[in-house]
């Protein structure tokens, strides 16, 4: 187990790290920075300013290990546009974009844990189809598009939703909805066929010879062994809808880590995109983690002996 | 002393049932259903030039905005009405098919390229190869596709090629995931091992023996591929970065659309549909196709 | 005295297969009613459809399926829950699946005793202790807070046994409660349940493939063959004159009761068994029997010879 976890540890390490150097890399792709950060006005001199203000006259192999060591100790930079630090900018943005993620999780969970285990128990059933042809629909669904309908909808016809901004607990309700649709799909067809398996494995077939509850074969002995997959998925589900916030965050306006990383490449203001990519890489890499940790609690034999 | 009458089956009703599961593959409406979607949208790209009642680039600042036709006041010219520029919606939506449906192909081949290449490399020589390929597919998935694509067409300025290459860099992990499986599957099966034996080259078995059979897998994942870069595609078109304007990109034409939708929701309805169904048919034969190559491989 | 257990012409269908096909057997308060046949003859299906633990897809029907002379055909899962268990209880024929893998073998064995009869915790942890030690497990204070796939086959076919004993059942099932098992194991387990048999005065419905057990462990016995039973005695009976000629074919390789070699297989009769599907009519066996002639197409009679012995041919007594 320890081995595993050293192993799990330095993979995602490495992950982060060349998930870095591609940062890194993309924001040099478009050419000389210089001249896109001092603007199309710019005289030559001004640009050679710049260059040297930022540093960009170094060579590439020193400016990325310059910025990877700052990094590594929380030093993200400093933002082109906003002219403040890099992390700190992150950091006022990040409770939006994580209450979005994590609104649209619990949504997710809530919708599609009873809708896989219904449809598992029910196997076959008109309700088992529809369930499947709603996770299907689900899956063809633009997410921007079904923002702009529910904004439509709850928002101008029936103005029960703001439409935009973050002053209330409500401004989650839509964007949230719109990004669990996104996980709803996967995590109900995941639920049905874990619960499917269960419920047709020896040892459920000893719960119902235990005479045990219908509630207790379905919830304490089924699930928990069907839950084990959708920990995975779930974890790598909300990792999935950080990085596509970004499109819900431009649809309703919610100014969260998604929409500052809009605005940072519409200005070319690279410290803050490479960053944002950095941030949710490793937001990603976390997650993955905490699902194995969560799964060696459901699953003893995962913790070894 | 009692002799009784065993008569097996007397009280048991004697037809015997058909399976009652769901129907599947080719067997199933679902599947008609996308192939159909399919169908229309393929003939819908390739003769779009032909099938276009109108110029969809021309603006006629005189028409714009005409509704549609189950609406009080169209115009019968303009079947599916205009845009804020007075363009026939119907000509944009026939065109943006034939954007879509291209950019869905050419990613879901460039991707497949870069992911069944990983894939079978990973799957076929296992140890160090196998951990580097697992090591790249781990990397790509913690990177976010849509700010990472963003960032680049953001920063390298929007073009088609831009954009495919972009997508097709990644999302290739579900075409290596898959491929690595199968590979690893097919190289133990016995047929695959006489070849081994036989002393055939690396490269002949691969071409002979490896790559046939994982090929019915691999249209499947396509198949979803070609969904995922459509809707991916549509979501950058939304947010400015993706297909450069004029053309009509199903995501640009909602985004142009935006700023009118509460007066006439039609006008993110006629794309946003077009979208779902495109993408929902795709799907569906992707299913169907699983289902019936999966029945077929089953013993 | 109503049987402890009673069925009558059970039949039960996976969709067009016929698994068993008119099965008839009781068992008696304190009897080890042992159930043969060759592997695929319905014995497992049999039993499962008597604790209405059918796998999906499978579809029982008989004239009659009673426990304590109540009516198991007419009675809810609701009600039938109440009884499994409790009152009636099971082993299944795979030790190593029928743990749950995700909670200690002290919860699932707890689980029962709190459920039907109310128990504290503590006292069901008592309780299963106490069983640990009598079905042979050393140290059952630790094994209860170990997870399944900590326990060998053998101690997992104990735990099983142990957790089927929490609520004092008065019938236990133990389908071939040895087979995943190696040797040694084996006739430790058996020798425990006819123990334990013996010591509860349980009754005991015992599928096995192995005659020597029958042999020193059976009150009664039943043979099956293609669904259905074809003879039904009790031991020595059964042993000292068989009647119908697959009976006979199973005994010949066993030389005398009593005097059995162990772990013998079932008797090498010639042929397979036939597939019984829809329409099936007459002898599954005739195809391989030595006796058989046109009449076994017919619906076959069930001949008795004495009052606790029955079988299944044209053949008279
Ligand atoms: N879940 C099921 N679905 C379909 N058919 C089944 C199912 N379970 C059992 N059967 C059929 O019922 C028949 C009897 O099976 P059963 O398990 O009762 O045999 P058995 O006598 O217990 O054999 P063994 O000694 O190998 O355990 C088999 O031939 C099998 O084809
Ligand atoms: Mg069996």
């Amino acid at each position: 187990m320890l081995r595993f976890l050293a192993r799990r540890l330095i993979v995602a390490l490495l992950v982060v790290a060349t998930v870095m150097t591609l940062a890194f890399i993309l924001t040099r792709l478009s050419g000389d920075l210089a001249v896109s950060i001092a603007g199309p006005s710019a005289t030559q001199a001004d640009v050679d300013a710049v260059r040297k203000a930022y540093g960009l006259d170094r060579p590439l192999l020193i400016q990325f290990f310059d910025w990877a060591g700052r990094a590594v100790t929380g030093d993200l930079g400093e933002s082109y546009f906003f002219k403040t630090r890099v992390a700190t900018l992150i950091g006022e943005r990040m409770p939006v974009t994580l209450t979005l993620g994590l609104t649209g999780l619990v949504i997710a969970l809530a919708v599609s844990l009873p809708l896989g285990i219904l449809a598992a128990v029910r196997e076959n059933t008109a309700f088992d189809r529809i369930v499947q042809v709603v996770a299907l629909l689900g899956q063809a669904m633009p997410s921007f598009w079904l923002g702009l309908l529910l904004m439509i909808l709850f928002g101008l016809k029936l103005g029960w939703l703001p439409i935009s901004g973050t002053d209330s607990w409500e401004s989650y309700i839509m964007p949230g909805v719109v990004l669990a649709f996104s996980a709803i799909p996967a995590l109900t067809r995941l639920t049905r066929a874990g619960m499917i398996q269960a419920m047709g494995s020896d040892y459920i077939r000893t719960a119902r010879a235990k005479g045990l509850s219908r509630a207790s074969i379905l919830l304490k002995h089924a699930l928990r062994n069907a839950a084990i997959p959708v920990v995975a998925i779930a974890a790598v589900q909300l990792g999935f809808m950080l990085g596509g916030s970004i499109v819900i965050e431009q649809v309703f306006a919610l100014h969260g880590v998604g929409f500052l990383a809009w605005e940072s490449i519409a200005k070319n203001d690279f410290p803050v995109v490479q960053s944002v990519v950095l941030v949710l890489a490793a937001i990603y890499v976390l997650l993955t983690m905490l699902a194995d940790l969560m799964n060696a609690v459901l699953d003893p034999r995962l913790r070894g002996a | 002393m009692s002799v009784t009458a065993t008569d097996p089956g007397s009280s048991v009703e004697s037809s015997p049932r058909s399976s009652r599961g769901p129907r599947r593959g080719w067997r199933s409406a679902g599947t008609w259903f996308g192939a159909v979607i399919v169908g229309i949208a393929a003939f819908c790209a390739i003769f779009a030039p032909l099938l276009v009642p109108h110029d969809p680039f021309a603006q006629d600042l005189g028409k714009r905005l005409l509704v549609p036709f189950w609406m009080d006041g169209s115009n019968p010219e303009h079947l599916l009405g205009t845009d804020q520029l007075g363009r026939d919606y119907l000509s944009r939506l026939i065109w943006g098919c034939r954007i879509s449906m291209l950019i869905g192909v050419t990613v879901s081949f460039v991707s497949g390229l870069i992911g069944i290449t990983l894939g079978v490399i990973g799957g076929f020589l296992g140890g160090r190869a196998d951990d580097a390929v697992l090591f790249a597919i781990t990397t790509r998935l913690s990177l976010p596709v849509v700010l990472v694509a963003l960032a680049v067409v953001g920063l390298l300025g929007s073009s088609m090629t831009l954009l495919v290459i972009t997508l097709g860099l990644l999302l290739w992990d579900r075409f290596a995931v898959v491929s690595r499986a199968t590979t690893m599957q097919v190289r133990n099966l016995d047929y695959v091992a006489a070849a081994w034996c036989a002393g055939c080259s690396r490269f002949r078995i691969l071409t002979r023996e490896v790559l046939p059979n994982i090929a019915s897998h691999l249209v499947v994942v396509a198949t979803l591929e070609i969904a995922l870069a459509i809707l991916l595609e549509a979501a950058l078109s939304f947010l400015g970065l993706g297909v450069p304007p004029p053309l009509p990109s199903w995501g640009l034409m909602i985004a142009e659309a935006k700023d009118y939708m509460f007066f006439s929701p039609w006008i993110i309805m006629i794309p946003g549909v077009a979208l779902f169904v495109l993408v929902l048919g795709i799907n569906l034969l992707g299913d169907g196709l699983r289902d019936q190559f999966g029945a077929r491989t089953a013993p | 005295m109503t049987a402890l257990l009673e069925v009558d012409r059970l039949q039960v269908q996976f969709g067009a297969t016929a698994a068993v096909r008119g099965a008839s057997l009781s068992v008696a308060r304190g009897e080890t009613h042992c159930l043969v046949g060759e592997s695929g003859c319905g014995k497992s299906v049999t039993a499962l459809a008597v604790m209405n633990l059918l796998a999906r897809g499978g579809e029982r029907k008989a004239e009659r399926l009673a426990f304590e002379g109540e009516d198991l055909l007419k009675l809810s899962e609701r009600g039938m829950a109440r009884l499994r268990g409790n009152a009636m209880a099971m082993i299944f024929q795979e030790p190593m699946t029928s743990l749950n893998p995700a909670y200690t073998v002290g919860s699932q064995m707890t689980e029962v005793l709190r459920r039907h009869k109310g128990a504290s915790q503590r006292a069901a942890t008592d309780r299963a202790a106490d069983l640990l030690a009598r079905v042979g497990i050393t140290a059952p204070g630790l094994r209860l807070g170990q997870f399944p796939h900590q326990l060998s086959g053998g101690l997992r076919q104990r735990v099983m046994i142990a957790m089927a004993l929490m609520c004092e059942p008065k019938l236990l099932i133990a389908d071939e409660p040895t087979t995943a098992l190696d040797v040694t194991v084996q006739a430790q387990i058996l020798r425990l349940l006819a123990g334990l048999q013996r010591d509860l005065g349980l009754g005991l419905l015992l599928i096995t493939h192995d005659l020597g057990i029958v042999a020193r462990v059976a009150t009664r016995v039943s043979v099956m063959y293609a669904g259905e039973v074809v003879e039904s005695a009790p031991t020595a009976e059964l042993f000292a004159q068989p009647r119908h000629p697959y009976t006979q074919g199973l005994l010949r390789c066993v030389p005398v009761p009593g005097k059995i070699q162990r772990d013998q297989p079932l008797g090498a009769i010639r042929g397979t068994v036939p597939r019984v599907g829809h329409g099936f009519a007459g002898c599954a066996f005739r195809e391989r029997c030595d006796f058989a002639d046109e009449t076994c197409q017919r619906t076959i009679p069930r001949h008795s010879a004495g009052a606790t012995h029955d079988y299944l041919c044209r053949l008279p007594a």
